[in-house]
């Protein structure tokens, strides 16, 4: 191919910009060293990791056959209230997850010391796991249903309020607009205006967290906050581990339908 | 819609009862709760050395897992699209998916110790597993939503397969993949805290010991310290979405 | 059909059945050489984009050899296909660009087949490449355009850039699926014009698929009317009189 500028310097051609070549690299090379920092201090134990494939076959035999017998008495309690803490859980956490999305819209609230309030609440419900807000609840009420269910709620506050302050931030402000000029009261504005646009979120927000909360409900009773948790821990502890088996078949179950209910659910109303 | 809000406050007291919540036992949880912050407050520093040890451990449980876990459903999920892979490697591959999403961490975790041991390492193991699940799905997902006319164009190029991947298939799932993966890194971070409470290592463990002894001030000053580091983990995932050229969404909690 | 002369492309006994019994390209022989612009037309369904589409093997044939470069493509395997693909180049009527990348990186797609993928993805590509991306850039008109975002640019641009990428390749035969039929009739001329241009800058052969005949009279060197998956016309532009194009889509209605 003749070429036809051979007084032009040979063309240049970068993807990134040097600036965005520098911090590119220097983002790699903070990952090597905090994966190479991490990996040295972690202790291993090379025998027990030999070991693994020998105890995972032990345990998967033990807890061979399934002792499906046991499902009446000792599981089928605790799996309804298993149902029942992560649905109570997630009403509640609405009740108390709304007003404090409300706060943290910026649109709706335009005080941004309450805003950042809201917004400091919805970040630490959302950090402690629930499992600790259970521990902390079995602490205050004692073990049972109680501290479980309040644990899914307080958990759950930041997960619902943060998107349905985002939701709110979104509404089109036109109708808000609209109403305001016609001299609407605050509540009015709140049900006519922002209700409805923000309906549909609302609901997939609820359900997609009553689908996360039935498979946190299942694990809360380890630390005594009542449900399935709670036969799991005394199997465990007792190594009846085909009853393990039976009652860790059983939260899939559950898991299972509560994904197949929202999915129907979401088909019909969204 | 009377009706719906009618069965849910019947609902709800039917559930209440069930569930043994008497109006005595709420009061008397009050005035637990009463006593109950009040030992928490002002919070303390009862052993720094395992608080900061637990806390590092649970950093790097978090770093480790999503490293090997983000490098993991990278290959995982492309093999479990549907659209790229005949059905002999995406069912495997899907199948695989399913598993690792159907159980708790907690329960993972608590298999993953009996399997290697209590420690660090089965904490990163479960949480591996966990990110397998949650980005390997959404992941698979994406791919199979994108426009197979880029791909073809490539393919006709003469090109090899991983050049499709990297030029037809991984610019249209680019930005996706960075919002689940970061979403996953600090959702690992938040269950390092915790699984500790089972044996796997990490803050989890201080904390459950500091609750079984009742010191309630050490026990408010590691959640403070577990919130804090979240926060952190948070902004530095803004930052590096901010460096990475993607688009900043608001949906993640 | 002179079997002493070596034709750039050589397609001899080609069927394709999508449903058996079916057939949409029944036995097409058909020989390509270096001269012009071959147009092949005919009404929607009558198999044109499946002919071109069965060359590169996007569509497997289901009958026939196709020979290029002393190679029947049908027996090839997937190795050696994609080998052979190198040296074929596509447009497409959707562009086919990938969207979120720039122009230039869509150029370089062009020369994937020649790099290891390693060096692909973090987008080493040897100078020349790079020089001749740039010359291909000015000779389409997209001179500047080369960070852009594929999907920022309009339809006739991005098809520019979708025939730059083609010429990329370096290839021996240019295959072109509807590369007007999502453009306004001033830029399809354009393209138009810019097929023929390539085509004999580069002395390589060009085959497209269209539908609109006026199109193909005014730049074809060639034409190539199919019907019922079959030819029914091979010839110059001249020789497709009335009666003939009736033959080729039926009807006279559309005629007026």
């Amino acid at each position: 191919m003749p070429n036809s500028r051979t007084s032009r310097s040979p063309a240049q051609w970068e993807r990134y910009s040097s600036t965005e070549r520098l911090l590119r690299f220097s983002l790699l090379l903070l990952l090597i060293i905090a994966v190479l920092y991490s990996a040295k201090s972690v202790e291993i134990i090379p025998e027990f990791l030999l070991d693994a494939p020998e105890q995972i076959r032990d345990l998967l035999v033990r807890m061979w056959p399934i002792s499906y017998g046991f499902y009446p008495e000792g599981v089928h309690d605790p799996l309804m209230d298993t149902i029942h803490i992560a649905t109570m859980g997630t009403i509640l956490s609405i009740l108390l997850a709304v007003p404090v999305g409300i706060l943290s819209a910026q649109n709706l609230v335009r005080n941004s010391l309450l805003n950042g309030f809201a917004r400091l609440i919805l970040v630490s419900t959302r950090s402690v796991n629930s499992l600790i807000w259970a521990l902390l609840f079995v602490a205050i009420f004692g073990p049972g249903a109680l501290a479980g269910t309040l644990a899914i709620a307080f958990r759950s506050i930041g997960f619902v309020g943060k998107l349905i302050g985002e939701a709110l931030e979104e509404v089109d402000p036109r109708s808000v607009e609209a109403l305001q000029a016609a001299g609407a009261s605050w509540m009015s504005v709140l049900l006519k205006a922002y209700w409805p646009q923000l309906e549909p979120t609302f609901w997939s927000v609820a359900l997609f967290r009553w689908d996360i909360n039935i498979r946190e409900s299942s694990v809360l009773g380890l630390v005594g906050a009542g449900g399935i948790g709670m036969a799991l821990d005394t199997a465990l502890n007792l190594f009846q581990w085909t009853r393990v088996s039976l009652i860790l078949l059983s939260i899939f179950v559950i898991v299972v339908i509560a994904e197949i209910i929202v999915t129907q659910i979401r088909k019909r109303i969204i | 819609m009377t009706v719906a809000w009618l069965a849910l406050v019947a609902y709800m007291i039917f559930a209440g009862l069930r569930l043994d919540f008497t109006w005595d036992r709420f009061i008397i949880g009050l005035d637990n709760a009463e006593r109950f912050l009040g030992r928490m407050f002002p919070p303390a520093i009862l052993q720094p050395d395992s608080m900061a040890k637990g806390l590092l451990e649970s950093l790097e449980i978090a770093i480790l897992a999503s490293f090997f876990g983000v490098l993991l459903s990278l290959p995982l999920g492309v093999l479990a699209a549907r659209n790229l892979m005949p059905a002999w490697v995406s069912w495997p591959a899907r199948t695989t998916i399913a598993l690792c999403r159907s159980f708790h961490p907690v329960i993972v975790a608590i298999l993953f110790v009996k399997a290697v041991g209590f420690g660090a390492i089965a904490g990163i193991l479960t949480l591996i597993v966990a990110s397998m699940g949650f980005i390997g799905k959404l992941f698979a997902e994406a791919i199979e939503e994108i426009s197979l006319k880029q791909v073809e164009a490539v393919r006709a190029s003469g090109a090899p397969f991983m050049s499709v991947l990297t030029y037809g298939v991984f610019p249209q799932v680019f930005s996706r993949f960075v919002g689940f993966a970061t979403y996953q890194i600090d959702s690992n971070l938040r269950n390092s805290t915790m699984v500790g409470i089972v044996g796997a290592g990490g803050i989890g463990a201080t904390l459950f010991a500091a609750f079984q002894r009742f010191d309630y001030n050490f026990v408010c000053a590691i959640l403070i310290a577990i919130i804090l580091m979240i926060m952190i983990g948070e902004s530095l995932a803004r930052w590096v979405r901010r460096i990475l050229g993607v688009d900043v969404s608001k949906s993640d909690a | 059909m002179n079997s002493s002369v070596q034709h750039t492309l050589s397609i001899r006994g080609l069927s394709k059945e999508y449903v058996p019994g079916k057939p949409v390209l029944r036995q097409i022989d058909l020989d390509v050489d270096t001269r012009g612009i071959t147009a092949i037309i005919g009404p929607s369904g009558t198999g044109k984009s499946t002919l071109i589409r069965c060359i590169n093997r996007l569509v497997e044939p289901t009958a026939g050899s196709i020979l290029f470069e002393q190679q029947d493509l049908v027996r090839l395997d997937r190795g050696a296909l994609r080998l052979a693909r190198r040296h074929i180049g596509m447009v497409f009527q959707e562009y086919n660009l990938v969207e979120r990348l720039s122009v230039m990186e869509n150029l370089l797609t062009g020369r994937l087949g020649y790099l290891s993928a390693w060096k692909a993805w973090r987008r080493k590509y040897p100078q020349e490449d790079i020089d001749r991306a740039f010359e291909l850039l000015e000779i389409v008109g997209l001179n500047g355009f080369e960070n852009q975002r594929a999907d920022s640019l309009s339809g006739g641009q991005r098809q520019r850039v979708g025939i730059a990428r083609a010429v990329m390749q370096n290839p021996r035969l240019l295959l072109a699926d509807e590369p007007t039929s999502s453009l306004d009739p001033k830029t399809s001329v354009e393209i138009m014009q810019l097929l023929v241009s390539i085509g004999e800058k580069y002395s390589i052969p060009v085959v497209i698929n269209m539908h609109d005949v006026d199109l193909a009279k005014r730049f074809a060197s060639r034409i190539v009317g199919m019907s019922g998956g079959a030819i029914v016309y091979d010839g110059g532009p001249a020789g497709l009189t009335d009666t003939v194009l009736q033959s080729i889509y039926g009807g006279e209605d559309w005629l007026q």
